[in-house]
Order: C-alpha cells, then structure tokens, then sequence
C-alpha cells in the first residue's frame, strides 16, 4: 500500500515538473523560432533597431515594414540594418543608405520636398476652404424671409374681422 | 461661384483616382538613374574570373538579375536572346541569391544570352542595386551611367518602344 502511494505521489510530482517545464519553455521556445536573437552592444542600440525596421517599408510586399514582413528582402535589409546599428551607424546615415538604393518609397514618412508638398499641404489648403465655406455659410444672412402681405391675406383678414 | 466648388472638388478626386487606376504601384523610381553603376567585385558564374563595373567601362551594357528559382525570369528569357543579337552591346548577368548549380543548369535548359555573367549568393549586389523584385533589367551607358531600370520581365513591348530606342541612342552617344 505505502509503495504504491509513494509511486502515485512521484507520478503527481512528474505531471507538475512536465507542466512546469512546458510552461517555462513554451515562450522562449517561441520567440526563438521567429528569428534568432540578436545581441547588441547597447539598449540605444537595441532600441535603434527596432525602431528602424518599423520606420522602412518592405518594397516587396509595399504595406507592411521591414519588422512585419517575412519576405525575403525584408529579412535582408532587416541584417542590413542590424549591421549598420552594430557598427554604430546613425539613424540618418542608415534611411541615407536605403535611400540611396530604393527611393524615397522605403520611408513610410515621406520627406516633405518639391513633389510631396500636395501630400503634407493639401489637407491644409482643403481645411481652410472648408473652414472659409462654414463661415460664409454662417454669417450670411437667413435666406428664409417673413412672406410679404399679399392681397389674398388682406383679403382674409378683413373677412376675419367682419 | 461657390456653390460650383464641390463639383470641382467632385472632379479633381475622380482625375485622381482615374490616374491611380493607370499606375502600377510595383514599379517605383529608381534613385540610381543618372548615377554611376553601383560597384561590385564578383566571380563568375563558370571560372574564377572575376567582374567589376569598370569591366564594362567603354561599352554599353544591360545588367539583368536574374536566378533559376525566380519563374518570370523564364517569361522575358526569349527578349534576353533577341538582346543577345545587338551588335555593341554587352549583356551581363546577375546570378542572384542563387545556387551556383541551379544558375548553370538553368543557362544549360533555357541557353545563355549574357555574354557574362557574375554569380552573387548573398545578394549584396542586389542590395546595392535596390533589387526587390527578380528580375530587372539596368541599362548603362559607355561611362557605366545607369541610364534605365526596368522591373520585371521585359515583354515584347518593352522591347520595341523602350529598350531597342535606348540602346540605339547609348550607342551613338560619344564617350
């Protein structure tokens, strides 16, 4: 009898270790099959990286970042930066690189230059008309006026009033 | 006056959208146009010679990258070999992100219509090139000027109206 309850607590124990195990794991398993980890020198730098592969659009698959996407160049610039970021290249230097070799579309901000200012500007210029019509529309006199006494209302009166 | 502006508003969007319609959004300007080639100091894809831009200096050539795995390359490989018959001018190669057995064996099934080409399994060159879609097709001038991009297969238009009109005036253009 006392063996056997011994054995039942051992197994118990067991299940606790394995879940315990499993649950310790599973995250860390995860993250690691994603992408191998990468060290840097530094949590600016970290933190440079991340934000870069946020900030560059992947070209070949044109909503998603560097960070989203899966594609194959993503992956390669992805190592482009992490390269750049270790050597301790800026983040200037860094967009300045892609720049040079993909175009301004690689930014998801674009620059505000001679062709982009429709984009930055437009919604101004198309706030201010909105906003020059409102107040035309509101200071402009009620175009609803008081009828002009017309013969048939005298009329009516007058019978009113016999 | 005023009551006419929604209407021209109405009319500016549909101009708008109407052009979106026309464009397509895979093809984007390349920031290379009018600059030197890119460098790059690669082998071959046969022997152990080895190829840099300067290689071609003098002459003009198209640099198309190009890999076995990449399936529209097949599509623009019978405009390749029509390329291949211009007199004066050179067509290089790209091997991109490939393995060196699969880019032979890929020449050997479908033939070759580069008279060089250089074989870069990392995909460096690409990168420096801006390549995000195999293949496309870089045309450089005497001075090794990139004078045009194409992205994606050449068809038999973009053969006739672009790249025969190109090639023919990069020709007559003195060094």
């Amino acid at each position: 009898m006392v063996n056997r309850k011994q054995q039942t607590v051992v197994h118990v124990l067991l299940i606790q270790v394995c879940v315990m195990l499993f649950v310790l794991l599973m995250p860390a398993s995860s993250a690691h099959s994603a992408e191998t980890v990468l060290k840097f020198d530094s949590d600016e730098q970290a933190a440079l990286y991340l934000r870069l592969t946020e900030e560059f659009r992947c070209l070949k698959c044109q909503n998603q970042n560097l960070a989203d996407s899966n594609a194959d160049l993503a992956q390669d610039l992805r190592n482009e930066i992490y390269d750049a970021v270790i050597n301790g290249q800026s983040r200037d230097e860094i967009a300045d690189y892609l720049v040079a070799r993909y175009g301004d579309f690689v930014l998801y901000r674009p620059p505000v230059k001679r062709v982009t200012y429709l984009l930055w500007f437009g919604p101004f210029v198309l706030l201010l008309f909105a906003i020059i019509g409102g107040w035309r529309l509101i200071s402009s006199k009620p175009t609803i006026t008081a009828p002009e006494p017309s013969e048939a209302l005298e009329d009516a009166r007058r019978r009113l009033n016999e | 006056m005023w009551k006419y502006i929604p209407l021209i508003l109405f009319f500016g969007l549909v101009g708008f959208l109407a052009r979106g319609l026309s464009l397509d959004p895979s093809e984007l300007p390349s920031p290379l146009i009018d600059k030197p080639a890119p460098t790059f100091q690669l082998q071959s894809l046969f022997d152990s010679s080895e190829y840099n831009p300067e290689s071609f200096t003098g002459e003009v050539w198209l640099f198309n990258v190009w890999a076995s795995w990449c399936r529209a390359c097949i599509t623009e490989h019978p405009e390749l070999e029509k390329l291949n018959k211009i007199e004066g001018l050179t067509m290089v190669g790209l091997n991109h992100k490939d393995v060196l057995d699969d880019g032979r064996s890929w020449l050997n099934r479908f033939g070759n219509p580069f008279d060089t080409v250089v074989f870069d399994q990392q995909g460096s060159t690409g990168i420096n090139y801006g390549v995000y879609g195999v293949p496309e097709t870089f045309i450089m001038d005497k001075k090794g000027v990139v004078r045009y991009k194409h992205i994606g297969p050449i068809s038999e238009e973009d053969l006739n109206t672009i790249l025969l009109p190109l090639i023919e005036q990069l020709k007559a253009e003195q060094v």
